[in-house]
């Protein structure tokens, strides 16, 4: 970024590394940086509360489609996609602790990567298995979807269900590769010794980002894959 | 091109103020047009009393208390709770007031007396397709008798269009999938417009027409003139079969659907518990979405009919199953 | 011309010409195109705004040409459908939307409350980037054909029938809003995090609350609106249906999704010129806004109300009277604070010194027009009159009134006002005046004959009309010539000052704020150091005059 030349008057104490010239201490910048990834998820939640809401409405309206498309598809995935996602929030967790207690580098690293590692496994699940699957056997709208003869009157609106699967696991496996992005700028930052336990700012701000992305995930799993009646007990509406 | 424009204003409004041409105030000539209209000079006169106020106000301050000397400095303000309070309380007193106004008159207006003539309307891209019970279709036309309650219900074939008369003061979307509904007692014989109230593509200007309010004979005489007309509900009976439907819905139980005799108005449990009106919207909803509404004696096998019929028919085939409610509750009035 | 002469501040001497400020301190397309500095990000914005807003006002000048005639007179129907989708999607998205937020609010929120920059200035960047990619792919679809859906993007007829740009469109307008929510965040974090000392809430410029209050809106809001374009987009794409009836879906969902944002966004539309009424008001009658608090709260008032009222937009659509009547009372609701304003401010003026500089006339026009345009929501928050005037002229004049009436108005009047800060000239008060006069007496005559129009049963976005329409029209259509020279004399001796203007002061009006007490252009870090705040806001009656 281009700097313009500061004022000749300004005072220049030493200021620790990471600090930004536009707030007068670090104090003021990780209350402001903090807030402002809280504002961020706020808008996120938002952002995906309204694709929530829509699913809801169209699922009362078309439910014998929607348990018909939830019954499709594989929730063994799903539960251990779940345990992975939830493990990586541990993992991250866990290395800004590291951070906080001023521990070794290398560990603050072995457990970013380990996040990644098990972001890099929820994704590989899903795309290679989950969706991949769904690919070969027609069932994404849009790209030769098949309305199977078996889903009798459902059928016709088993598409949208599944248009709302794609765009709501989609949207939230872009923002899981967004979060790989962050995570692997912390990784290097942590390599390089950045963080200590007065400054780890960034990686408990990105951690929020990563939270938010795991609990996302933890309404998305039940209203996808388990509310489909596949656990229905007979004679119990 | 400006000036000139400015001009022909300018003229225009001249001349059309002398000669009264400009139209300020739209004919009423429904039993709500006046009552509507009153609500509508009282906004007026409230927006009016306080603009003018403000604007006096704010003129009255302006030069009373306009700078004198460039290092004038007035006196501190102090806040003054009453005064907030009261600017606050009013107006939300003057609101109330206006709501329950407005909302009691919207009440009224939204319940068709029970006695109405019922008239039906599709819109489509771009003219409205009107259909009388008794079988007289007319395209961006509706002959109605005056001084006798209407209850237009309608839909659309395509997009979201709306039926407008200013001069009666209704209005309502004609939204496709559903059925929606208005009404109105003409109180005086004369033409008014049609418009689409509500953009619908290329030609949404052009989907207008004509009200004609005509007195009870002349409508009677209008009605039965023309080509024979098969009434809306014996279309319904010929499509009826046309489309195989009577071979599930026979009268007597015995098909494979339940018999549609008497059923109109009744109310209906369905399989997961919920009970429903059977009215328009449910038995278009049976016809295009069979799989929404499941009996609970009954297999959900009923075929979709959504893109065989359009709306209008599918209006016709209502217009029958009301027909049998009707025959049933003369037979067992016997 | 006359310019009010007040006596300097004490302490504050006329700056030098050479004096490194922010407009100076560096050349170069790079060093503009990679700023951070809010000021000169304000500044990007303010160009690119300005050139959407002659856009939009283009395609506004050939519809009240067209309308001259009963029969059109200018284009096809086709053609005049695509003309007010745009002027729409353009005026709404790209000018009114961003206008006072990220120009004055991004240039004045750090000066206003004693801080260097905003919280996160490389987000200010990206925000404009953003904002610019999202205008770049709505003049696409304007080049490549146009777009007929109005900007409300109905369905049916947007995901199914038209045959238009409606995805490069659409994906413009949802493109821009990630440039409003980021916005909203960096004003709210920087409002709660770096005040200076001395500097509470309550001491705060109304300015800085009706920034917060907007960017509430633009945080919850935007995100929704985000979605529903996106699934628009996906349905006209993949045809399943979401809100096509003929396959499954439900139009009207997609007007409440719609209008959840898109009528909170109307008060992102004029919260932030009220947040400037309330500094012109007070620096122009040199006194202290009247019912600081209740001012203060009342735009928060708006904000949250504003979110619960989004169905009356929809009274005709044929939803129950039941949620007819609770969007009923909850607009009436809305209401309320926005009449508080205007008293508080009217008030405010009494025993005033009032001078009657260009900014002042622009905020008394805004008082007038707003008030009417106001009010004449009533009529639509009302049940039964909304029934007769909805899908009319009723409601072009009615949002006319408070966008351009209001919000337009608040806007230039905030740039008048902040001009000799942002520029270091002056511009020339005359015309300045002038202009404002010819604004506003065009502005009526443009859209008051549309009140009229719509009560007689006139609809809207007609290509062609009934003949006994015409006077009206033509009255309309000579207004908006005279409202057009009326945008443009401005544009020039604004242009103009930048280079030929006298030099202006620190404070040629006098003002009260942090940003009055910083040479005119300020430099890039906007204090040397950072003040320590002691008075309220507007404490005119203190000689003293600054907050140090």
């Amino acid at each position: 970024m281009w700097e313009a030349p500061v004022s000749d008057m300004a005072v220049h104490a030493p200021h620790p590394p990471g600090f930004k010239h536009q707030f007068e201490d670090m104090d003021q910048q990780r209350e402001a940086d903090s807030l402002g990834m809280w504002v961020f998820l706020v808008t996120e939640i938002m952002f995906f509360g309204g694709l929530f809401a829509t699913y809801i409405i169209y699922r009362a309206l078309y439910l014998p489609a929607f348990e018909t498309g939830s019954r499709l598809l594989n929730v063994k995935f799903g539960a251990v996609n779940t345990a992975v996602l939830i493990g990586s929030s541990l993992t991250m967790a866990l290395a800004i602790h590291a951070a906080q207690a001023g521990k070794k580098k290398s560990e603050q690293v072995m457990y970013l990567v380990l996040t990644m590692i098990l972001g890099a496994i929820f994704l590989f699940l899903k795309f290679n298995f989950e969706w991949r699957a769904d690919y070969h056997e027609h069932l994404i709208p849009g790209f030769h979807f098949i309305i199977r003869p078996e889903w009798g009157a459902a059928g016709p609106h088993v598409p949208m269900f599944f248009l709302f699967y794609f765009f709501m696991t989609g949207l939230h496996a872009m923002h899981m590769i967004i979060g790989f992005g962050i995570l692997a700028t912390l990784t290097g930052m942590a390599h390089r010794g950045r963080f200590n336990s007065e400054y780890y700012a960034p990686l408990e701000v990105s951690g929020l980002y990563w939270h938010f992305v795991d609990i996302v995930w933890i309404f998305l799993f039940p209203l996808l894959y388990l509310i489909g009646g596949r656990f229905a007990i007979p004679g119990v509406h | 091109m400006i000036t000139g424009l400015m001009q022909t204003g300018f003229t225009d409004m001249a001349a059309a103020i002398a000669a009264a041409a400009i139209p300020i105030h739209p004919t009423s000539a429904s039993s709500i047009a006046d009552s509507v209209d009153h609500l509508y000079y009282f906004l007026t006169a409230i927006t009016l009393f306080f603009t003018f106020a403000i604007f006096t106000t704010i003129f009255y301050f302006m030069v009373r208390f306009r700078r004198r000397s460039p290092d004038e400095r007035p006196a501190d303000t102090k806040t003054h709770l009453a005064l907030e309070l009261s600017w606050t309380i009013i107006p939300t007193l003057i609101t109330v007031v206006i709501f329950v106004w407005a909302s009691s008159l919207y009440f009224e207006n939204s319940r068709p007396p029970e006695a109405s003539t019922e008239i039906f309307v599709v819109g489509k891209q771009w003219m409205w397709h009107i259909q009388h019970p008794e079988g007289v279709r007319e395209i961006n036309e509706l002959h109605v008798p005056v001084n006798a309650p209407i209850k237009i219900t309608m839909t659309s074939d395509d997009v979201i269009h709306d039926f407008y008369i200013p001069a009666f003061r209704v209005k309502k979307d004609a939204v496709p999938g559903r059925y929606t509904s208005l009404w109105f007692q003409a109180t005086k014989i004369g033409t008014y417009h049609i418009f689409c109230a509500q953009y619908c593509g290329a030609d949404h200007a052009e989907m207008i027409g004509w009200v004609y309010v005509m007195s009870p004979s002349d409508y009677a005489a209008w009605l039965s003139g023309g080509a024979r007309n098969e009434s809306m509900a014996q279309t319904g009976e010929r499509l009826f079969t046309q489309l195989g439907c009577v071979t599930c819905h026979v009268a007597d139980n015995t098909g494979r659907g339940p018999s549609l005799v008497g059923l109109y108005g009744k109310q209906e449990k369905l399989r997961n518990g919920d009970s429903k009106l059977v009215d328009e919207s449910l038995i278009r909803q049976a016809i295009v979405n069979p799989n929404s509404i499941i009996l609970p004696n009954f297999p959900p096998i009923m075929p979709s009919f959504q893109g065989q019929i359009n709306e209008e028919q599918v209006l016709q085939l209502i217009a029958y199953v009301k027909s049998l409610g009707t025959e049933e509750r003369k037979t067992n009035g016997k | 011309m006359s310019t009010t002469v007040i006596p300097e501040m004490p302490g504050q001497e006329i700056p030098a010409q050479s004096r490194v400020n922010y407009l100076n301190a560096s050349y170069g397309v790079k060093s503009w195109l990679l700023t951070t500095d809010h000021k000169r990000i304000a500044l990007l914005y303010l160009g690119s705004i300005t050139l959407m807003f002659f856009v939009g006002g283009f395609f506004a000048v050939l519809m009240r040409l067209h309308l001259i005639e009963p029969q059109g007179a200018l284009v096809a129907p086709e053609t005049y459908n695509k003309l007010f989708t745009m002027h729409g999607v353009i005026m709404v998205f790209f000018f009114l939307v961003p206008s006072i937020p990220a120009t004055l609010g991004n240039f004045l929120v750090p000066m206003m409350i004693g801080a260097r920059d905003l919280a996160f200035p490389r987000l200010n960047l990206l925000s404009w980037y953003i904002y610019v990619i999202g205008a770049a792919f709505t003049l696409y679809a304007v080049i490549s054909g146009g777009v007929d859906t109005g900007w409300t993007f109905y369905t049916p007829y947007s995901s199914t029938f038209s045959h238009t740009s409606v995805i490069p469109t659409a994906l413009g307008v949802f493109i821009t809003g990630f440039s409003s929510i980021l916005t909203g965040l960096n004003f709210v974090v920087t409002i709660h995090k770096m005040r200076a000392p001395g500097l509470t809430w309550f001491r705060l410029p109304l300015f800085i609350w009706a920034m917060y209050a907007t960017s509430i809106i633009f945080i919850l809001g935007t995100p929704v609106i985000a979605i529903t374009i996106f699934l628009l987009g996906l349905e006209r794409l993949l045809h399943i249906g979401i809100f096509d009836p003929a396959i499954g879906g439900d139009p009207i969902l997609f007007q409440h999704m719609f209008w959840f944002y898109s009528h909170p966004a109307v008060y992102i539309m004029i919260l932030p010129g009220m947040g400037v009424m309330s500094e012109l008001i007070t620096c122009f009658s040199r006194k202290r806004i009247f019912g600081y608090t209740f001012v203060a709260f009342s735009s928060l008032a708006i904000a949250i109300i504003s979110f619960l009222v989004w169905g009356h937009h929809m009274f005709v659509t044929g939803q129950s009277i039941y949620a007819g009547l609770i969007f009923s009372v909850l607009s009436f609701l809305v209401a309320i604070p926005s009449a508080v304003k205007v008293f508080n401010w009217t008030a405010t003026l009494y025993k005033g010194s009032i001078s009657y500089d260009a900014p002042m006339l622009y905020a008394l026009g805004f008082i007038g027009l707003f008030t009417m345009g106001g009010l004449t929501g009533l009529f639509l928050a009302s049940l039964a009159t909304d029934v007769h005037l909805n899908g009319t002229y009723f409601i072009v004049a009615h949002f006319h009134y408070i966008m351009v009436g209001g919000a337009v108005m608040a806007y230039l009047g905030g740039i008048h006002f902040w001009w000799p800060k942002i520029t270091g000239r002056m511009y020339p008060d005359g015309w300045a005046r002038f202009a404002a006069l010819i604004i506003f007496v065009g502005f009526n005559l443009t859209f008051f004959p549309q009140f009229v129009l719509g009560y007689l049963g006139m609809p809207r976005r007609y290509a062609v009309y009934p003949s006994e329409f015409q006077v009206l029209n033509v009255m309309s259509s000579a207004g908006a010539s005279i409202l057009g020279i009326g945008y443009l004399i401005p544009l020039i001796y604004l242009l103009w000052s930048i280079r030929y203007g006298p030099i202006a002061g620190p404070n040629p009006w006098g003002a009260k704020g942090l940003e009055w007490e910083t040479p005119s252009p300020p430099p890039t870090e906007n204090f040397e150091e950072i003040p320590v705040v002691t008075e309220d806001a507007y404490d005119y009656a203190n000689v003293g005059g600054s907050r140090v």
